[in-house]
């Protein structure tokens, strides 16, 4: 039989760009029940072959949302494109017939998502997920098919691959589940990979594993990377060039070091100063992109930035700029960009032009106000197939706090930091051990003790969008603990004390009628800061406060968190992933693993001399927002997993990590000691 | 997985010995004197009141409560359910005999209901705002508005007026002669499938719109798999779930509730039973019809869960 002769691409033309993917003044638009949302207004980039290019913005900028322009994967019919080329090798993808574009998909372009957890079938064995694409694009036999996929889990560095080929995803963690999407992307092995936001979802230790695996595969096999992410230190560990978008534009362009070295627009800058760094002296405060982007229903007519600026002219506010070429392959949108670059960010008002040391605080040390000994907090958990198990999410936990002190509590998830709070906040029960509060034992309290300790100690939750009542206006969030505590005669009282509270954490008074969902995330997040601080309590218990928040939304509720400790003389503790945050924030910090703390120590002998390998592990593993520094840095990329809670290691919990461990850690349980003076670590090497 | 069956297996004894509690001290709370109302039929006769104590004394219904229940219960826990008070025969006889039918019109549906629900409710979430999607869901409404009697009825009224035919009047059982069987059955299970399939179309379809909405389905596209396998690999495994809890809930309610359908159709099965004993105040029968539900009922449920282990690995390694 006479095959069909293949529809001609022009292939001549096709090889003679040196481009892979070339984007050019992409529209698209999504249509919605409230009108026309423009998501992408003209953004043009390009990659090489072989090229790690970043993409970086906000949530809400577009750059999700182009990237699956690329792959024709819109939503529809709401989002389409209404402009523009995305040329591949020269074709056009937007004018491709579909049956054209879905032999592209998987073969030439593979997409990596964010969400490893919901983007595999969770009824699908990991094997057949794997193989599908080879079926379907390169006609393999199934023996064959499973022998690459045996292969690309090995690549990905998944333990027992061939095991792991007729198991389903929920006896995969987070990272080995990236793993997985990372080999179903590299299966047919594609020109181009798109990765939408590949390490968000996981621990600091998994995400440095992640990149790095990327990183090497994509120079090992020559594929050129689209990295997708808010993250500028994944930036900076990764890209050859940068992409920075905003509100549905470009605004610059060029090459990593060179934006990062010196960036020619003034939202660039606002992200660099806004992100709490590592690798840089902790500063008096955060320093912040003021206000909100804009609703793209109705944008404004000037630069999409220019209401957040302080480098704003009457200019920007009438003409939108245009990406320009303002120095050797560099592109900003900002009419000052020249200028920027002459005089730099300080000249042109973007950062304070001296730094403020952080004030030392006046710390009693006397009675403290809470005070942990011995903390266990076990869950009970029957399975189908364990009869019974205990899970020891926090297990021997010792620890105090100042009156008007913020301890830092870190660690992965599954360590147990949560639980600690909850159970400090008597969510939880705890198993064994005493929490002293104001001098008084609150472990077992009841009743009218125990309302009135839950006056006092408050809680901030990580996810604003599910924490808040949808049915329930501002007011009557915030409103609702005062009456139910009777701290307010009547609703009139305790709505006037309401918007009191709302202009306290920066909001207006007249949002108090509205409903969660029509504020932002950073907004509800203050809703949930006002929602404590009705209480008058001493202390919060703020559980990944920041988390859930876009970079520059977050230094602004960092900084709301530090003006309310000075002024209310609040005491925190500050329960995050983040070690940049929590070394902005905290005094202190306690750092935990597998439900045992590694160490404990006063910020800045934690953050400049880590005793504890877990502590050192997890502070190389950040990436630092400066290619140059990263380029020179020599981290350590921690193996392995985080063993399962159900089923902790013996010994030290961490020496199946460890690079210092021997056999001496598996049989010991290391106690926690003072290495130094206030400096405690709990590790038999030290 | 074992464990997990057996312990269902375990959790069953308890409800089952409250439906048996419940229902035989209700039944008792009913007005009316079975005795009587056997004798006497309604009202007309009139029987010396010694033959009603004979009567009563010879079915133990003198006894104390406590003793009469114990009695039963023993006789439950060793397969004897008792004696029809009004037939004199055993239950599992009276039971027995109208089974096959009721459960071979149960099956019939249920089989009806998902080939229908299955692909139209798919078909209506991918086409969901077009013509087709709209005729689906006519059709599906339609089959949830209008009473399985009657349009039991107009099958009927149907077949006498086009082909001058009616199904036959009497059971022959599927492996005596499975044509004539089904020249019975098939009307009343299309009447009660054709509702049975609304309610689980709807169900596909709004379930199969949930879960095209998942990563993983953009997953799949982005693998560049053909559309029509992204809908039947990755899309309806994941969306059957729902919809088996459906279907298996009304198995179990058509063994017994088809009161009316079986009228229609003039159908010797569980739901005329169940009618006829209690206009008789037949204690013994109901009881065992009780039983025999909720057994269904807890069955079935067992079943659906294993089916959901089955389907969804999630629930298997949890």
């Amino acid at each position: 039989m006479d095959l069909p002769v293949a529809t001609p691409v022009a292939p001549s033309l096709a090889t003679s760009s040196p481009w892979l993917l070339e984007v050019e003044d992409l529209h698209v638009h999504f249509v919605t029940s409230s009108g026309v949302v423009r998501a992408v207004e003209g953004i043009s980039y390009k990659v090489k072959a072989g090229e790690v290019v970043a993409l970086v913005g906000e949530s809400g900028c577009g750059k999700s949302v182009s990237s699956l322009a690329i792959m024709r994967l819109l939503a529809k019919p709401a989002g389409r494109v209404v402009g523009g080329r995305i040329l591949f090798e020269g074709r056009n993808l937007l004018e491709l017939p579909d049956e054209q574009m879905r032999e592209i998909r998987g073969r030439d372009i593979s997409m990596i998502f964010q969400e490893p957890m919901t983007s595999l079938n969770p009824v699908l064995t990991i094997g057949f997920q794997i193989t599908e694409p080879l079926l379907i694009h390169l006609g393999m036999t199934m023996e064959a098919a499973r022998r690459r996929a045996v292969e690309l889990l090995k690549m990905v560095g998944l333990p027992d691959p061939a095991r792991r080929l007729d198991q389903y995803t929920p006896q995969f963690s987070g990272g080995m589940r990236q793993r997985v999407m990372i080999a179903i992307g590299l299966a047919c092995n594609p020109k181009l990979i798109i990765a939408d936001e590949p390490t968000t979802a996981l621990d600091v230790t998994i995400q440095a594993q992640i990149l790095k695996l990327m990183k090497d595969l994509s120079r090992d096999l020559n594929i050129a990377l689209v990295v997708i992410t808010h993250n500028l230190g994944v930036v900076a560990r990764y890209a050859d060039r940068v992409n920075v978008m905003y509100a549905a534009r470009m605004a610059e362009q060029g090459s990593a070091t060179d934006v990062f070295a010196s960036p020619m627009h003034p939202y660039t800058t606002g992200l660099l100063r806004s992100v709490p760094r590592l690798d840089q002296p902790r500063g008096r405060r955060l320093e912040t992109i003021e206000g909100l982007p804009p609703n793209l229903l109705e944008a404004p007519p000037g630069c999409r930035f220019a209401p957040r600026c302080p480098a704003r002219q009457d200019a920007c506010i009438r003409v939108l700029p245009e990406l320009e070429l303002v120095a050797p392959h560099r592109y900003s949108a900002c009419i000052r960009a020249r200028e920027l670059a002459r005089v730099g960010p300080t000249g042109l008002g973007l950062q304070s032009a001296t730094f403020e040391r952080p004030q030392p605080k006046a710390l009693t040390r006397g009675e403290p106000l809470l005070d942990v000994q011995g903390l266990k907090t076990y869950f009970d958990v029957s399975s189908g197939l364990k009869r019974h198990a205990v899970v020891r999410a926090v297990d021997g936990l010792s620890f105090d706090i100042q009156r008007g002190e913020t301890v830092g509590l870190v660690g992965e998830s599954g360590c147990g930091k949560t639980t600690v709070g909850r159970t400090l906040l008597r969510l939880e029960n705890a198993t064994a051990g005493k929490i002293m509060f104001d001098g008084k034992d609150v472990t077992a309290i009841s009743g009218d003790t125990l309302k009135s300790y839950r006056r006092q100690i408050q809680v901030i939750f990580q996810d604003p969008y599910s924490s808040l009542n949808p049915r329930m206006t501002i007011g009557q969030i915030i409103a609702e603990p005062m009456l139910v505590y009777k701290l307010q005669p009547n609703r009139a009282a305790a709505k006037a004390k309401a918007a009191e509270l709302l202009t306290q954490v920066g909001l207006f008074e007249y949002m108090i009628e509205r409903y969660p969902h029509e504020l932002s995330g950073g907004q509800r997040q203050r809703v949930g800061i006002a929602r404590a601080l009705a209480m008058k309590p001493s202390f919060i218990v703020c559980d990944e406060p920041v988390s859930a928040l876009d970079v520059s939304i977050q230094a602004q509720i960092i900084n709301l968190l530090e003006d309310l400790q000075q002024k209310f003389g609040l005491t925190y503790l500050f329960i995050a992933h983040d070690l940049a945050v929590v070394r902005h924030i905290s005094d202190r910090v306690v750092v935990m693993y597998l439900g045992k703390v590694m160490e404990i120590a006063d910020r800045d002998a934690l953050y400049a001399d880590p005793l504890h390998p877990y502590t050192q592990a997890l502070l190389d593993a950040v990436p630092v927002p400066d290619p140059a520094l990263e380029v020179s840095r020599r981290y350590k990329v921690l193996s392995g997993e985080v063993p399962s809670p159900l089923n902790p290691p013996r010994g030290c919990v961490f020496h199946t990590r460890c690079p210092l461990a021997d056999d001496e850690c598996k049989m010991n349980i290391p106690e926690l000691r003072e290495v130094r003076p206030r400096h405690y670590a709990a590790c038999i090497k030290l | 997985m074992l464990r997990y069956t057996f312990n269902r297996l375990l959790m069953m004894i308890p409800t089952l010995l409250g439906v048996a509690i419940l229902v035989f001290f209700l039944l008792r709370l009913m007005p009316g004197d079975p005795v009587a109302m056997m004798l006497m039929g309604d009202g007309g006769a009139n029987v010396p009141p010694h033959v009603l104590v004979e009567e009563r004394a010879r079915l133990g219904l003198d006894k104390p409560m406590y003793v009469q229940f114990l009695k039963w219960f023993g006789g439950v826990m060793q397969g004897d359910f008792g004696y029809s008070m009004w037939t004199g025969k055993s239950v599992i006889y009276e039971i027995g005999i109208r089974l096959e039918l009721s459960m071979q019109v149960a099956v019939m549906a249920t089989i009806l209901a998902i080939l229908l629900a299955l692909p139209l409710g798919t078909l209506s979430a991918i086409y969901k705002d077009t013509w087709i999607d709209h005729s689906i869901r006519m059709f599906s409404i339609a089959g949830l508005a209008v009473p399985s009697f009657w349009l039991g009825m107009i099958i009927i009224l149907l077949l006498l007026s086009n082909f001058a035919w009616i199904p036959p009047l009497t059971f022959t059982p599927f492996f005596e002669d499975p044509w004539l069987n089904l020249s019975q059955l098939i009307w009343p299970a299309i009447a009660v499938g054709y509702r049975y399939s609304s309610v689980a179309t709807r169900m596909m379809r709004s379930s199969i719109l949930e879960v095209m909405q998942e990563d993983y389905i953009r997953t799949a596209r982005a693998k560049g798999v053909y559309e029509r396998l992204v809908i039947a690999r990755h899309a309806m495994r994941n969306a059957m779930l729902p919809v088996v809890t459906v279907i298996g809930l009304e198995f179990a309610f058509l063994i017994g509730g088809l009161v009316v359908t079986e009228q229609v159709f003039n159908l010797n099965g569980i739901g005329k039973l169940f009618v006829q004993a209690v206009a008789r105040g037949d204690y013994t029968l109901i009881q065992g019809l009780v039983l025999l539900v909720a057994v269904f009922f807890v069955l079935i449920n067992f079943f659906i869960d294993l089916l959901y282990g089955l389907l969804d690995p999630r629930i298997r390694y949890r």
